[in-house]
């Protein structure tokens, strides 16, 4: 216990004297008489049983830091892991500006409380909505998870059907979500994929499209990091069926790929973590959906979404909500699915992330990428018993390594290479046993090419 | 030397602030910039991988390259920087305002010390599939502060997975819809109720999760109607989602009785916490008889708003319901910590990987400086600032506090400003305009208007008195101008980054413009 009363940093009406006077003030005798309605018999008895308190910030940092130093970081182990959350490089200015008191700490003003909020959304959607060549973008929902299963969602409104069939490659994770989300509304078919390329079978497609399917997803590139090259073929049988077509795609892939409304997407979405968002664990994900600007499409939205707009002022931009109506903020349960605290700050620092790389930078970083991860891809698949052209397509920067010609497990592989610093690739043996002891590597532009001969001779030493 | 210092006081009270918003007349993004110029320089492949590659395009088909390079900005890096930091001044953070006026925000001080542990390396620079071996200081942070929310809610397990509050909202109606199913009772047991003062979100996600929803309004002393509930429960009834205190900052004091009248109709009770703030140590989830609960990490457990998230959720259920929670789980089998992912009844994922990471390493932090005797601090001050805002807001002419009068309120309260409105035409959204004007932020209220002319103060127990004494004198200030110079109020703001705003564009699908390439598509060039 400590030895004296405690005025804590944190509540500065703590100190004993300015509570007793702001008590006299409104006339109480105690706090406990601000708990009248709440009824003894609902009274939290004793002291709640917590850790004792490291008051001291000396004390807290000591303590929190020495958790986690428990943890090794992927910057001092090698890593290849991806499946959605990638390592790529966080340009400073992007830790500068989300840093800032000012956008940390802001939340749901009005605009002229915090005009410069919403402008910087305004633009990350619009610089969005260039790579993607749309013209409505949302601000950013929770994660590339939900927006898939609200651009799903979205899709069952639009054209009022209830079946969406979805690529069987898609990661189990996000099936999951997508799963428990659509329940309720949407009836869930699965998508036979081409035993060579992955891709959607086209023949499957062809039988399972009819007048009560609203959409056909899938991820480009997939989950299994093959590129979908029959896109447009895709789209030109759902369109036919009068269904909708939802891509969830790699934004840092569109520098170089050309954006799925180019092969017939209509609603594209995923998630903006690569864009200058550190891993954390998980913890930088973001979520954006986009659309043509018909009214159709922009009134089935749930997210907020921010236009630009004249003020009484000539020559001033002024911004604010658009279709406010549409949302649960206005109308409850009427309004489309909900809106709320999502990840508004991860959406202004991909903002930031796009303004530094230009179409130049995002054309450099995916020229990178290709080469760094086709480099791995070539020299991996050359270990004895390793495939790595499991998939007879394009990769972006994932792609399968099979190892059962080595008759070693990925899990023991991975053992090994963790000894030697490097966390190996997703192991894929249990989301997708037809593969068999398969991992899911990732190479982006922070590797060199010392990283990745490094992880091959590791790769050798594990299996030889 | 002259005393400047007197000057600055009126009948020994300080005079407002003579603030003014930042205005940069910050032009948007896409007008800055030269093409050719660079933010950022991208490394580029060794030549030994080149030479070894060739072209790192072959084999993707030319319909799936990138014909047209998309039209972003071409800028410098100092230039970007410049432009996000003008337009960061020009957003009222909760660093610096008294930021009470953001009711049911919670808007409390985030401790710097929490966001500079969550940027070291070993929270930032973690990949979710690691090996769990890499990860024990991460996990046992969630394992710890799982225990702390089993405390504090009396519930037995908790996901920290969910995104923030809304998104843990709808864990829980999801994992009613599963709890029935698995007793086969689904497809009879299709609405759940809830109140008007209860968070929006809760009948939304009641809704998604695929629920007809009964809203119940309250009893004319302003509380939920317990007879209203009892004539809405039945054999169809999956559930109750309540906040408590409601919106209002009125504390239900029959919550547990809701909760037996709903178990007795075979329901679920589920507890919106994200008003808990005035409430920790006090009473709890377990107490009132709730099967669900969920907190927001972002409200309660001060981890920043950022704009809008990230933020983060916590949902917390009863032994018997545990089987649902979304996977993984994280435990300790006494010599480490590890994922487990052995639900088979899950309800499945929420979100990627095991939720906001970085805020629950925030919230854990700020829970561990302040320990129980720190946690029931912070929730009597911060009902004792609500009570002592409340009673100098009342004193203002033309303000109300409907309903339970007289009576104190928890941590926040929905005042009315139907008299002054009746008095000067001026609305409470007008009062929040001009409010503005002096460096605050004024919200309305959710709607619907139940309460007319809302506005809803949340004071958190950030701020001192001198603080609330400031801004009760600044919405004072306001209502005054109602009465006296209501053009003043009407034209506001005057002091803001910008003028008034047409409204029009941004409701007629022919001229709203969502991002930039639509404004250049759909501008009148005359």
């Amino acid at each position: 216990m400590p030895s004296r009363k405690i005025v804590y940093p944190y509540i500065p009406n703590s100190e004993p004297a300015i509570r007793a006077a702001m008590l006299k003030e409104v006339g109480a005798a105690s706090v406990d008489e601000f708990y009248a309605n709440i009824p003894a018999a609902l009274r939290f008895k004793g002291r709640m049983n917590l850790p004792a308190p490291f008051l001291s910030e000396a004390a807290l940092r000591r303590h929190v830091e020495s958790l986690l130093r428990k943890n090794t970081t992927a910057q001092q182990h090698l890593n290849f892991l991806g499946a959605g959350c990638y390592q790529h490089h966080v340009p400073a200015v992007c830790d500068e500006v989300n840093q800032r008191g000012e956008f940390l700490t802001a939340y749901a003003g009005e605009p002229y409380d915090d005009h410069g909020r919403f402008q910087a959304l305004f633009e990350y959607c619009s610089m969005m909505g260039e790579l993607l060549e749309m013209d409505v973008v949302n601000v950013p929902t929770y994660d590339g998870f939900q927006a898939a299963a609200t651009a799903l969602r979205m899709a069952g409104r639009i054209t009022a059907r209830t079946r969406v069939l979805l690529a069987a490659t898609i990661g189990r994770d996000l099936l999951s979500k997508i799963r428990d989300y659509l329940k309720p509304e949407i009836e869930i078919v699965m998508l036979d994929c081409h035993p060579k390329t992955g891709g959607i079978d086209l023949q499957h497609l062809a039988s399972q499209l009819n007048s009560g399917t609203a959409a056909v997803f899938f991820e480009n590139p997939s989950y299994l990091g093959f590129l979908e090259t029959r896109g447009q073929e895709i789209a030109d049988l759902a369109h036919q069926h009068g269904a909708l077509i939802v891509v969830s795609v790699d934004p840092i892939s569109l520098g170089v790929l050309t954006p799925p409304v180019n092969y017939g997407a209509d609603i594209v979405c995923g998630d903006i973590q690569p864009l200058g968002m550190h891993m954390q664990f998980g913890g930088g994900q973001a979520g954006f959906i986009a659309s043509r600007d018909e009214e159709k499409f922009v009134m089935q939205y749930p997210s907020r979404l921010f236009g630009i707009a004249p003020t009484r002022v000539p020559g001033e931009y002024g911004f604010s909500d658009v279709a406010y109506e549409r949302t649960s903020f206005a109308k409850r349960e009427e309004g489309n699915e909900w809106v709320g605290t999502a990840a508004a700050l991860w959406g202004i620092t991909a903002g930031v992330y796009l303004a530094l790389m230009g179409p130049q930078g995002m054309k450099e970083i995916g020229e990178t990428i290709l080469y760094h991860s086709r480099y791995a891809k070539q020299e991996i698949g050359k270990i004895k018993g390793v495939r790595t052209d499991v998939f007879a397509a394009p990769h972006f920067k994932e792609f399968v390594v099979n190892f059962d010609g080595t008759g070693k497990k990925v899990a023991a592989i991975n053992k090994a290479l963790l000894k030697k610093g490097i966390f190996g690739g997703k192991d894929l043996s249990r989301e997708f046993p037809w593969l068999g002891q398969s991992a899911l590597y990732c190479v982006t532009e922070v590797h060199t090419k010392d990283d990745i001969d490094r992880l091959v001779s590791a790769l050798k030493e594990a299996l030889a | 030397m002259k005393n400047i210092t007197a000057e600055r006081y009126t009948n020994g009270k300080p005079n407002l602030r003579r603030f003014h918003q930042a205005r940069w007349d910050e032009p948007v993004i896409f007008e800055l910039g030269r093409p050719g110029q660079r933010g950022i320089l991208v490394p580029e492949a060794e030549a030994e991988i080149k030479s070894q590659v060739g072209d790192p395009l072959a084999g993707i088909p030319e319909s799936l390259r990138r014909e047209n390079p998309p039209h972003l900005p071409e800028m410098s890096q100092p230039a970007v920087l410049r432009h996000y930091v003008h337009l960061s001044q020009e957003t009222l953070g909760a660093d610096f305002n008294i930021d009470v006026g953001q009711g049911t925000c919670t808007m409390k001080y985030s401790p710097k010390v929490n966001d500079q542990l969550a940027r070291m390396p070993e929270m930032t620079e973690l990949h979710p599939l690691q090996d769990e071996g890499t990860v024990q200081g991460i996990l046992e942070i969630m394992y710890r502060f799982e225990k702390i929310l089993k405390e504090i809610s009396g519930l037995d397990r908790f996901t920290l997975q969910p995104g923030a509050g809304s998104a843990a909202i709808y864990t829980n109606a999801s994992i009613i819809r599963a709890y029935h199913a698995s007793r086969g009772e689904a497809e009879k047991r299709d609405e759940i109720i809830t109140t008007i003062f209860s968070h929006p979100s809760d009948a939304a996600c009641a809704k998604v999760a695929g629920y007809k929803v009964i809203t119940l309004y309250p009893d004319a002393d302003g509380y939920p109607d317990l007879e209203a509930l009892k004539a809405a429960v039945s054999e169809r009834t999956a559930g109750l989602l309540i906040t408590n205190p409601e919106d209002t900052g009125i504390f239900n004091p029959k919550i547990a009785e809701f909760t037996r009248v709903v178990h007795e109709a075979g329901g679920l009770c589920s507890y919106d916490q994200a008003n808990a703030n005035g409430i920790l140590g006090i009473t709890r989830a377990r107490e009132a008889g709730f099967d669900l609960c969920h907190f927001n990490l972002h409200k309660t457990f001060s981890t920043p708003h950022g704009c809008g998230g990230p933020g983060g959720g916590a949902t917390g259920v009863t032994k018997e319901l545990a089987r649902f929670l979304p996977a993984p789980l994280v435990d300790f089998d006494g010599g480490k910590y590890f994922l487990n992912y052995d639900l088979p009844e899950s309800i499945g994922k929420i979100r990627p990987f095991y939720g906001v990471a970085p805020a629950v390493l925030k919230a854990y932090a700020w829970v561990i400086a302040l320990g129980a005797d720190g946690l029931r601090e912070v929730a009597e001050v911060a009902v004792l600032n609500n009570n002592y805002l409340m009673h100098k807001i009342l004193s203002i002419r033309g303000a109300s506090a409907p309903y339970a009068t007289g009576k104190p309120r928890v941590e926040q309260v929905r005042y009315s400003w139907q008299k002054l409105f009746e008095d000067t035409g001026i609305h409470s959204d007008e009062l929040g305009i001009r409010a503005a004007d002096f460096g605050v932020h004024y919200w309305t209220s959710h709607h619907p208007y139940v309460i007319p002319e809302p506005c809803t103060l949340e004071p958190t127990e950030s701020y001192s008195k001198e603080e609330l004494d400031e801004y009760a004198a600044i919405i004072e200030q306001v209502a005054n101008e109602a009465y006296t110079d209501p053009d003043l109020v009407r034209t506001a703001p005057h002091n803001s980054t910008v003028h008034t705003i047409d409204h029009h564009p941004l409701d007629d699908p022919a001229q709203w413009c969502i991002t930039w390439r639509a404004y250049l598509r759909k501008t009148v060039i005359s």
